[in-house]
């Protein structure tokens, strides 16, 4: 990946009529970046893609693309290729035609199409359905023929718009896969809209969580999900989610307060930060939490049980809060055992409760 | 532990299915009985009508008023029966069928599509259009024709039936377009399509049913036309309509009804012929020609 900018999103804003979606977005990604816009319906992330598309016009702002303002320029004049949720594949053409047919638009030579076409169809392995209609393939071949539709194109930047939403979870799996082999492979820019927090934490190399056509937080998968910067990112990411107490500051002796129940924190990395009776929201991941005895731990009872798998998830409360904890699949616990858990304090994270800013 | 259903399934004839079974077919006949009366009537000889037994079948079949009501009936002062109308009704029809619809389906494409500005308001105004009875429009039709210098002429009445089907085909065209996914336009616009390049290649091959539905409509509402017929097509291009009204007209000489019937089942036969092969999209038709009220 180098330094230099793919694409450039210059405080744009969008809205549709009086509806404000987009608000001086400004969003730099780098060449070769998978960059992810994450977020719940409605906060934006597919209005963005639209607009760095080309398919919507700004109410404010400019896109470049490769050093080009492309911010008045045409879809088709703006090197991307783009892959729709609904395939959006054109039903009248088989699929050869399909990938053929942007470079049909623009005129390129015929041998030249054909060769770019197979290079494709072997990427993809859709060799064996170029003259099959879109009606007669699966959602997943489909899906795998939208792609190759954006890749003939030798577009320079990617765009994904929820690609996986409409396959099952198998399919979902296997072509989240191929889609990061193929930016192994080719190194393009790419840019993915998704709500889904497991294809966003598995492809991305930076991931930018959306919320009410504002950026939350612009991170690696790895810091977003360890150190989220507020409480809907903490909230957002993770599942099951991060476990939150209400609590009370006490400096003096550098406790939580959670009800009656107190919380050593003096580990916590910026307690320096913390005031005295500073009313603060207490997050901790499921794996984040051990079942051991001792000085610092809090002594509850077990809820529900839930195995997984490959591991368990046990259920208690604390102080009235629910808490979940992931434990290994072997683990064996029962309903009502008395558990004594103690909180990984590196770990966690601590927000202002007013603010909701991590602190 | 219950029976496990073997054998045929139970028929049910109850009271109430005997009953719906009576009532449709006695509707059937109702509305069936005027063609049965036409087509018996245009079977018989005149001694035979004049003998006032409507609904007796012919005591003996005679044929003649066929070729009479399509080649030798007078229409006003020529004598050469319907031939010349259905020639002049399809001269009038096919282009018109055709102009129409091809611009209402550009229409539809560009209101549903490329959401210029004020594409809410050109939708209204269609759906305003569709609306109007065109009575109110044809003496400033006429105008602008005669100012046009295509008053009286083919030209002038293909005009006049394009003008008035494309609001309602537009209104057909654009909500059928709507109902496309927008992803396949975003797709073809990222794939290099301009407005008329993604109407040709993606939308055109796309809109088979509801093209012939918007066929369907027009071919039958354009032949089944008096009124714009015998206002703008002049002398020369009256559409078949027209003429069979001028046969049945008579203000001199006999009336003659197996004539008058046969010409009638002629001029109906290009719509019931169209009903036929093509009864399901027919329907469809007229449920998308139901906003029309």
């Amino acid at each position: 990946m180098s330094m230099k900018n793919s694409v450039e999103v210059k405080n744009i804003s969008f809205s549709y009529g009086k509806t404000e979606i987009l608000n001086d977005l400004s969003l730099d990604i780098k060449e070769g970046e998978f960059m992810v816009l994450l977020g719940p319906s409605g906060c934006g992330k597919t209005t963005l893609l639209n607009c760095i598309a080309g398919l919507l016009d700004l109410t404010d702002g400019q896109i470049w693309i490769e050093d080009d303002n492309v911010t008045w320029k045409e879809p088709k004049d703006r090197h991307i290729g783009m892959v729709f949720q609904s395939y959006a594949l054109y039903p009248s053409m088989t699929v050869e035609k399909n990938l053929s047919f942007g470079l049909r638009m623009m005129g390129t030579a015929k041998d030249l199409i054909n060769e770019k076409i197979k290079k494709a169809a072997n990427l993809l392995q859709i060799n064996e359905l170029l003259k099959r209609k879109p009606s007669q393939l699966s959602g997943g071949q489909r899906q795998r023929v939208a792609i190759g539709r954006a890749l003939v194109r030798d577009a320079k930047v990617f765009l994904f718009d929820e690609p996986l939403s409409n396959l099952d979870a198998k399919l979902r799996a296997e072509l989240r896969y191929e889609i990061k082999k193929l930016h192994r492979d080719l190194s393009n820019t790419m840019i993915y809209v998704t709500h889904d927090q497991i294809e966003a934490m598995t492809l991305a190399d930076r991931i930018s969580v959306m919320k009410d056509g504002l950026i939350q937080q612009l991170d690696t998968p790895k810091q977003i999900y360890n150190k989220p910067a507020n409480l809907f990112v903490a909230g957002f990411i993770g599942s099951p989610s991060m476990n939150f107490l209400k609590a009370k500051f006490d400096k003096s002796s550098q406790n939580i307060i959670v009800g009656k129940k107190q919380i050593d924190i003096s580990k916590y990395e910026n307690i320096n930060n913390l005031m005295n009776d500073q009313e603060v929201v207490f997050g901790i991941r499921p794996e984040n939490i051990n079942i051991e005895k001792n000085e610092n731990s809090i002594q509850c009872k077990v809820e529900l049980v839930e195995p997984m798998g490959a591991d368990t998830l046990v259920w208690t409360s604390v102080e009235g809060n629910p808490i979940s904890i992931r434990l290994e699949g072997s683990s064996n616990f029962n309903l009502n055992d008395e558990i004594n858990i103690s909180f990984d304090i590196n770990k966690s994270s601590i927000f202002d409760s007013k603010s909701e800013e991590r602190i | 532990m219950s029976t496990i259903p073997k054998g045929p399934r139970p028929k049910h004839l109850t009271v109430g299915r005997v009953g719906l079974y009576c009532f449709i077919i006695m509707c059937a006949l109702f509305f069936l009985m005027p063609l049965y009366v036409m087509i018996i009537t245009s079977l018989k000889d005149m001694d035979e009508i004049r003998a006032a037994n409507i609904l007796n079948l012919p005591k003996e079949l005679s044929f003649y008023a066929w070729p009479k009501a399509w080649s030798q009936a007078c229409t006003g002062f020529v004598c050469e029966g319907l031939k010349p109308g259905f020639v002049n009704s399809v001269k009038i029809t096919v282009p018109s069928v055709i102009v129409s619809v091809a611009l209402s389906a550009l229409n539809g494409y560009a209101l549903a599509f490329w959401r210029f500005r004020g594409a809410y308001f050109f939708f209204g105004l269609c759906m305003f259009g569709a609306f109007i009875p065109y009575q109110v429009m044809v003496y400033p039709l006429l105008k602008i024709e005669d100012f046009l210098g295509i008053y009286s002429s083919l030209p002038g009445i293909i005009l006049v039936h394009t003008i008035f089907g494309m609001p309602i085909l537009t209104l057909i065209f654009r909500n059928f377009y709507a109902s496309l996914p927008i992803d396949l336009f975003k797709a073809a616009r990222i794939d290099g399509g301009n407005f008329i390049k993604i109407f040709f290649y993606v939308i055109i091959p796309m809109s088979t049913p509801i093209t012939i539905v918007a066929v369907i409509l027009q071919v039958t509402g354009i032949w089944n036309d008096f009124l714009l017929g015998l206002v703008f097509a002049g002398r020369d291009n009256q559409p078949m309509t027209v003429q069979l009204n001028n046969i049945v007209q008579v203000d001199y000489g006999v009336a003659e009804y197996n004539v008058d019937m046969s010409a009638t089942i002629l001029t109906s036969l290009v719509p019931l012929f169209v009903y036929f092969i093509s009864g399901r999209w027919f329907v469809r038709g007229i449920a998308a020609g139901a906003i029309k009220g």
